[in-house]
């Protein structure tokens, strides 16, 4: 199941579009049936998705400078690819699975018994618990869409892709007969990175050559968060900027800003 | 029978083995952990028929296309349009957030009555016949009592057909007293309207542009149309530079090519000093200064009185090292700066901090647009032009009785357009000043409310609710509670803006028109109306030449007959795209008397000149405060995750704040680290923040990028008016509660960009 062309699903984000306006994680809530709270202030408690991140070089007026940093699960393959995702590897209910012909990373809230063994084992926070049951105030639950199912107390929810607009798109490829062809460019695209006003992400598959992302990760400036670790993440990023890219990786001081991309890069 | 070790081991061996062959154990587990997952209360959303409505946003004037989509008759989720002239298929987290709004708790539900005392929230509901014949009724006595002129309207906007509608019911009323919030563009209306004789919204040509020069506009925080802008700021490449100017490293500092810090409400200051290196070493435009220009050189006035020339008046003060000391910035960046902007091949400045929705000064924004003629980036590609709405409205002729026409007579009772502010059309800020100082009676028999939330936007909130106070009647046509439904006497809910039909005007600052149509996504889930038929009721009611001036039984019927040649494509495609010349003007003729720029306008008025900005003496306006007792300064940012005007954040744009800037109740005031040090307090501690205005108990956020001795706040929290469940009451603080206006000697409009303010821990 590791032939190389198989297809997987991945994203580019460039750092130096990215405003922070927070429209990625909007369209994130109102495409999953993301629940809300009355105080979210607690970010070990609030849910999301896809959560978008402010850092900072920390120098001091007026030469400081900030980036934002949208994190969304870095649906990690694992060393070569085999699906060993820490998560994944952790799970003792299978309720989270490799999917090996999209390279998603899944979440089946009804397998999920909730031992969050998931959430300690996942170097990036992707993984959300729900304490509680949702509420939607109002007449709120009348918005709640049919496509994804709302989740329950007790289970762990996390970044899909929007594996649900994945199976709308074969469904219908199905229905017009070209369910032997690989899905076009444009036809599964997840919610943020539909609505995002900048342009600042572009999903794809990151093994054809004709997607969009094939060509943006190979970017001198391109990185993933936390390479060392050999997660084998599918998001990447992109910044002009040394210091954003630096903060991507813990870094010792004598290493070379990269380095450990190239060293990860030889591994795989 | 007797236990010793054997049986004991025995028996615990055999409970073992027993209990992991009978499957008790596993199923219970099983159906434990289902049960805990299965509670119905847990909604399965229906499934159902998928179609999409096309339709424009109205939550800011940003007038985005948007798609709703709906699973049978409901919406259940809001997308950017494809293609759309402005917002080209992106779309913002309000946006995304709009059906928290259609379906949220915030919804007034059917009119109410009054019951307790304003504020307190006890309300009747009552029926539409009711409400409308006590509120008409009321109208009519006043109009009987030959008081017309006693009402007021605060509208959100003065654009587009619904406005116009009012503003319509008023003059056949007899009032004067139509009133909007003005912002930056207002200020810069005025400006160009002096220097180009010009009226119209003040456009910036940005697709085309290589230099933007932003003297604190919130380019990618909320300005213009902001959609337009984000987009705009994803398509960049390195043919074009963005220099942003502002004491605090917002996210468009962030993202600009390069960010100058300044001392706060020095930027017109900074403009004039740029000016000065521009003349000095001869990088204007020459021939835009020669032969389209006066003022530049100097001479008589038309009363024959010598002034001294811009020219000369900027090289005599404003040389950098002067302007460095007023500003804080280093001599060398302003004449390095200076040069990469007359250099750039097309450029434009930008003036107005923010969203824009504070004023500003007029001398800075003379100053600013002064520095854009001087580089000749006026009705130029790439520049700041003027752009009127199209009139395709056709407004069939009405004649007004001699009350109506006594009352239109009267004053404004904000005092625009009057000769102390001769050039300015609304001044809602200088309301609750006029209310409270007024002897007798307040001037104010009757106010009227619609999409605008006064009572949480005026600066001063307390005077503005003392002034409220004294309105005998406040009748609100929110579509949510607020803080001014709260303070309402009647509310007459309108339908939500997914509900509605509307046309849209072109958003702020766009180069050319797109008039896009909001149509209903869903049937009305409430007891309520569509405002436009309300109004129309209403002047049917009054009966006589109020009701002769409305000949249509709706709105809707109404809206066909204006929109004319349009209606068929806008109900169609959701937009219509006019791109029109700029100006009607050639490049560079102008309005003015002289058929040039003028560099140094006449007020035109009996009232004299010397209220214009005397140039030379344009330093920056003193702030509200005594720096001894305040040693620091507030100033408000704005941000894209924060609705500040009338409606505020949906839970989801709540749940999307940083906790950096909201924790628990408490929001976050931004201060330098060297500051945070002098004054004891440290990250996360609890402050109190205290201005000549009022006083709060904040979270302390260091923030390397900002000013040390400036403090930063967000605008859009500290809402009281909404229900409890709509999860933003009692958050943070309003930055209003703690400022208060400052008029502008010329225009009246609200100068304050900030307020002395003193820091302590608690």
């Amino acid at each position: 199941m590791t032939q190389t062309n198989a297809t997987k699903y991945g994203m580019v984000i460039d750092l130096d579009k990215c405003t922070g306006c927070g429209a990625c994680m909007v369209a994130c809530y109102s495409e999953n049936n993301v629940p809300f709270k009355k105080d979210e202030s607690n970010k070990l408690d609030s849910i999301n998705w896809i959560r978008v991140f402010k850092i900072s070089n920390r120098k001091p007026y007026p030469d400081t400078e900030v980036c934002y940093l949208p994190m969304p699960c870095m649906h990690c393959g694992g060393i070569g690819d085999h699906g060993h995702s820490p998560c994944v590897s952790v799970c003792p209910a299978t309720a989270t699975d490799y999917d090996h012909s999209t390279g998603i990373v899944s979440q089946i809230y009804t397998r999920c018994f909730g031992c969050r063994y998931c959430m300690a084992a996942c170097p990036y926070h992707a993984r959300k618990f729900n304490w509680w049951d949702p509420v939607w105030p109002g007449d709120m639950e009348k918005y709640l869409s049919p496509n994804v199912s709302a989740r329950m107390r007790g289970v762990v929810e996390k970044c899909s892709f929007c594996f649900h607009r994945y199976q709308l798109a074969k469904d219908r490829a199905y229905h017009e007969g070209r369910h032997q062809e690989p899905l076009g460019e444009n036809e599964y695209q997840p919610a943020c990175v539909e609505s995002c006003p900048a342009g600042a992400m572009t999903f794809g598959d990151l093994n054809n050559p004709k997607h969009a992302v094939y060509t943006l990760k190979k970017n001198p400036h391109a990185f993933r968060l936390l390479e060392r670790l050999q997660t084998n993440p599918k998001v990447y990023y992109i910044s002009s900027r040394e210091w954003v890219r630096r903060a991507g990786d813990n870094y010792l001081s004598h290493e070379e800003t990269g380095s450990i991309k190239r060293a990860a890069a030889n591994h795989h | 029978m007797k236990i010793d070790r054997r049986s004991f081991i025995a028996l615990s061996i055999g409970a073992s083995v027993g209990i992991h062959i009978s499957p008790a154990p596993w199923k219970l587990m099983d159906d434990a952990a289902i049960w805990t997952q299965n509670w119905p209360w847990t909604p399965v959303p229906e499934r159902g028929e998928v179609s999409y409505v096309r339709s424009v946003c109205t939550l800011c004037p940003g007038a985005c296309g948007i798609m709703v989509r709906k699973v049978n008759n409901r919406a259940v989720r809001i997308e950017g349009m494809k293609n759309h002239p402005v917002s080209s298929g992106g779309i913002c987290p309000l946006g995304l957030s709009g059906l928290q709004y259609l379906y949220g708790p915030a919804r007034v539900k059917t009119p109410l009555k009054r019951e307790g005392k304003r504020g307190e929230g006890k309300w009747k509901e009552i029926g539409w016949d009711e409400a409308l014949s006590a509120v008409t009724g009321q109208l009519a006595d006043l109009r009987a009592n030959n008081n017309p002129q006693g009402v007021a309207w605060i509208a959100g906007s003065d654009r587009g057909t619904i406005p116009r509608l009012i503003d319509r019911f008023l003059s056949a009323y007899g009032s004067p007293n139509f009133i909007r919030p003005a912002g930056a563009a207002d200020t810069l209306e005025q400006a160009v309207y002096l220097t180009q004789g010009q009226l119209g919204t003040v456009a910036y040509d940005l697709e085309n542009t290589n230099f933007i020069l932003s003297f604190g506009a919130g380019l990618l925080e909320g300005w213009g149309a902001p959609v337009r802008m984000l987009h705009l700021h994803g398509k960049r490449d390195k043919s074009r530079t963005i220099v942003q100017i502002e004491p605090r490293l917002s996210d468009t500092a962030a993202k600009a090519d390069q960010w100058i810090g300044i001392n706060p409400g020095t930027e017109g200051t900074l403009a004039l000093g740029l000016a000065h290196v521009i003349i000095k070493e001869s990088l204007y435009n020459m021939e835009f200064i020669e032969n389209a220009a006066t003022g530049f050189a100097g001479g008589a006035d038309k009363d024959g009185q010598t002034r001294q020339g811009f020219r000369d008046m900027v090289i005599e003060n404003y040389a950098p090292e002067s302007v460095s000391r007023i500003t804080g910035v280093p001599a060398r960046t302003i004449e390095d700066l200076a040069r990469r902007f007359a250099r750039a091949d097309k450029k434009v400045a930008i003036f107005g901090r923010g969203q824009g929705s504070l004023p500003g000064s007029m001398s800075d924004g003379l100053a600013v647009h002064a520095l854009n003629a001087l580089v000749g980036a006026i009705h130029q590609p790439g520049g700041v032009s003027v752009v009127s709405d199209p009139d395709f409205a056709k407004w069939p002729e009405s004649s007004i009785d001699e009350t109506a026409s006594q009352g239109r007579q009267q004053p404004r009772i904000d005092g625009a357009g009057t000769d102390a502010f001769p050039y300015s059309r609304y001044l809602m800020t200088q309301l609750p000043e006029i209310i409270n100082s007024a002897s007798g009676d307040a001037p104010i028999k009757a106010l009227m409310v619609s999409e605008a939330n006064p009572l949480y936007t005026l600066p001063d909130t307390a005077a503005a609710r003392k002034a409220f106070d004294r309105i005998p009647l406040i009748v609100n046509f929110s579509t949510f509670m607020d803080e001014t439904a709260a303070y309402s006497d009647y509310i007459l809910p309108n339908h939500s803006y997914l509900e509605r039909l509307q046309d849209v005007p072109s958003p702020e600052g766009l180069p050319y028109t797109v008039i896009g149509l909001a149509k209903p996504a869903v049937k009305p889930l409430y007891d309520t109306r569509h405002i436009g038929d309300v109004v129309i009721e209403m002047a049917k009611t009054l009966g006589g030449f109020v009701a002769d001036a409305f000949p249509w039984n709706d709105y809707e019927s109404f809206l066909k007959d204006a929109l004319a040649d349009h209606w068929r494509q806008l109900n169609g495609k959701g937009f219509v795209e006019i791109r029109q010349p700029s100006s009607e003007l050639a490049p560079y003729e102008f309005a003015t008397a002289s058929a040039k720029f003028e560099f140094l306008p006449s007020t035109g008025t009996d009232t004299g000149d010397d209220k214009l900005p005397a140039w030379p003496q344009s330093a920056p306006l003193p702030i509200e405060g005594d720096a001894q007792r305040f040693p620091l300064v507030l100033i408000p940012y704005d941000s894209m995750r924060l609705a500040n005007r009338n409606i505020a954040n949906a839970p989801f744009m709540t749940k999307i704040i940083d906790d950096t800037i909201l924790k628990k109740q408490l929001v976050s005031v931004e201060v330098n680290p060297q500051t945070a040090g002098r004054l004891g307090i440290g990250e996360g501690d609890t402050a109190e923040l205290s201005t000549p205005r009022g006083k709060a108990v904040v979270r302390v956020h260091l923030q390397e990028g900002i000013q040390p001795d400036l403090l930063s706040m967000p605008r859009g929290l500290g809402r009281w008016g909404f229900p409890d469940d709509w999860y933003i009451n009692d958050k943070g603080v309003n930055f209003n509660d703690l400022i208060g206006p400052r008029p502008d000697p010329l225009s009246g409009l609200d100068t304050a960009w900030g307020i002395r303010a003193q820091l302590t821990r608690v």
